[in-house]
């Protein structure tokens, strides 16, 4: 799929729709949030594309224990990289939203916190890879960490916030967004715009990260 | 239980007797941290205190966890991976290192009595949490410690690696010890216990899956 063209268009073209719908399609109005509601489409985007991106790191991971193939070593990391990435997207445009919202760009929320260790935890990984040199061991001991590190992650993610009071919309209950705050209209641009839409993207990033990173290990195993 | 895991475990208690400086070295880290504490603190309200015993707690956990994979030569690690079951090797040092971290627990609390005084009015519920609290840490960090000890510069990066890891497990201790200063009742405890619980089962899992991986080089 890496060297098809079609996917990339597709992703132009509903991060277009994503963009024009989203900065001038209809949404309803709500107290507090007001226009705000409007980073449904790249804050929250950006969470389940992160989410997306490190369950697949995840995958490549067991993938490489399985069968140690060093290829899989590769796909593992630059989707934890990419993942990494649009995880401080989330954590800033949640901060800018935050500051409109709740008045300030910080406020120790459990939502913010968990995010916060999530990006931590992960960062951790690259260290970890980092100082192992030699490249099998690095890469299995890194895909045990991998594996270990996502299971620890969910519950700080996903059961933490919710035992906690949290600002955050859906603060009870689901822990991304609050279902009754939007409407069909914007359902259709979340669902059928923004979240394939950056997916795409990121994945697209990631090939070619992938691509480059191949290219230097055929030239380092020729030279 | 095998009987494989209680000769290891033998073989853990029984090295720790014939080397007692390391021991010594955390039981004198502990007592020395406290001391400190006491003299920066004094002795504190209660939501201080607790969250002060739970990092204490962590910071005696990566040291006396830490050492148990990093003291070893790599010729006598060699030497038990060719004897026995990366299974059996695990589950015996995170045993362990729960008994060893349940004797630094009652310690560091006696010490915390002692010198930074005792607002706790429930001191049994609370004696029972820092229990369960210091199995669950030390569990997390014997298998972040075998992790560790493969890479260099491997102290350092056990508190890189299991700091933001543990936070959603201190989180909730704390709350759950929160209840021991107080006569109000706190709601959600019994969910708590079994997030607790499920953290466990599911650290105690991972490691035996993941450690054979871990220990072929």
């Amino acid at each position: 799929m890496i060297r098809k063209n079609w996917w990339k268009i597709l992703s132009i073209l509903f991060l277009l729709y994503t963009v024009i719908a989203g900065f001038l399609g209809p949404v309803p109005a709500r107290r507090i949030l007001n226009e705000t509601i409007r980073n449904l489409y790249f804050h929250v985007a950006m969470w389940f594309c992160m989410m997306i991106l490190f369950i697949v790191s995840l995958v490549y991971a067991v993938r490489y224990l399985r069968h140690n193939r060093i290829g899989d070593d590769i796909y593992s990391v630059e989707y934890a990289r990419t993942g990494i990435v649009f995880g401080m997207l989330g954590l800033i445009t949640g901060a800018v939203w935050a500051k409109y919202t709740w008045g300030d760009f910080w406020s120790n929320d459990p939502k913010q916190l968990g995010a916060a260790i999530a990006l931590l935890i992960y960062l951790a990984y690259f260290v970890l890879r980092n100082s192992l040199t030699d490249r099998d061991k690095s890469a299995r001991i890194s895909a045990v960490y991998n594996v270990f590190a996502f299971a620890m992650l969910f519950p700080t993610i996903w059961i933490i916030p919710r035992l906690m009071d949290s600002l955050h919309p859906g603060g009870q209950g689901n822990p991304a967004l609050d279902t009754r705050d939007i409407d069909n209209r914007m359902r259709l641009v979340f669902w059928f715009g923004a979240i394939p839409g950056w997916t795409l993207l990121a994945i697209w990033i990631t090939t070619l990260r992938i691509r480059l990173r191949q290219y230097a290990l055929k030239h380092e195993l020729h030279a | 239980m095998s009987p494989t895991v209680l000769t290891l475990i033998r073989k853990d208690i029984l090295l720790e007797f014939r080397q007692q400086h390391s021991f010594y070295g955390v039981l004198l880290y502990v007592a020395s941290t406290i001391f400190v504490l006491y003299l920066a603190m004094g002795q504190p309200e209660s939501p201080i205190w607790n969250g002060l015993y739970w990092m204490i707690q962590l910071f005696v956990c990566v040291n006396a966890v830490a050492k148990s994979f990093l003291q070893e030569s790599r010729g006598r690690q060699l030497y038990f991976y060719s004897i026995c079951n990366p299974a059996h090797f695990i589950l015996a040092r995170m045993l362990f290192n729960a008994v060893l971290m349940l004797v630094m627990n009652g310690i560091s609390l006696g010490l915390f009595f002692l010198l930074l005084g005792s607002p706790l009015v429930h001191t049994g519920w609370f004696v029972l949490i820092s229990g369960f609290g210091a199995v669950s840490i030390s569990l997390v960090f014997s298998f972040l410690a075998a992790i560790a000890s493969r890479a260099q510069q491997n102290a350092a990066l056990m508190a890189i690696l299991g700091f933001p890891l543990i936070v959603p497990q201190l989180m909730l201790l704390m709350r759950l010890s929160s209840v021991a200063f107080s006569d109000v009742f706190q709601s959600g405890w019994i969910s708590m216990f079994g997030l607790m619980a499920g953290f466990d089962a599911l650290v105690i899992v991972l490691s035996l899956i993941l450690f054979p991986y871990l220990w072929k080089d």
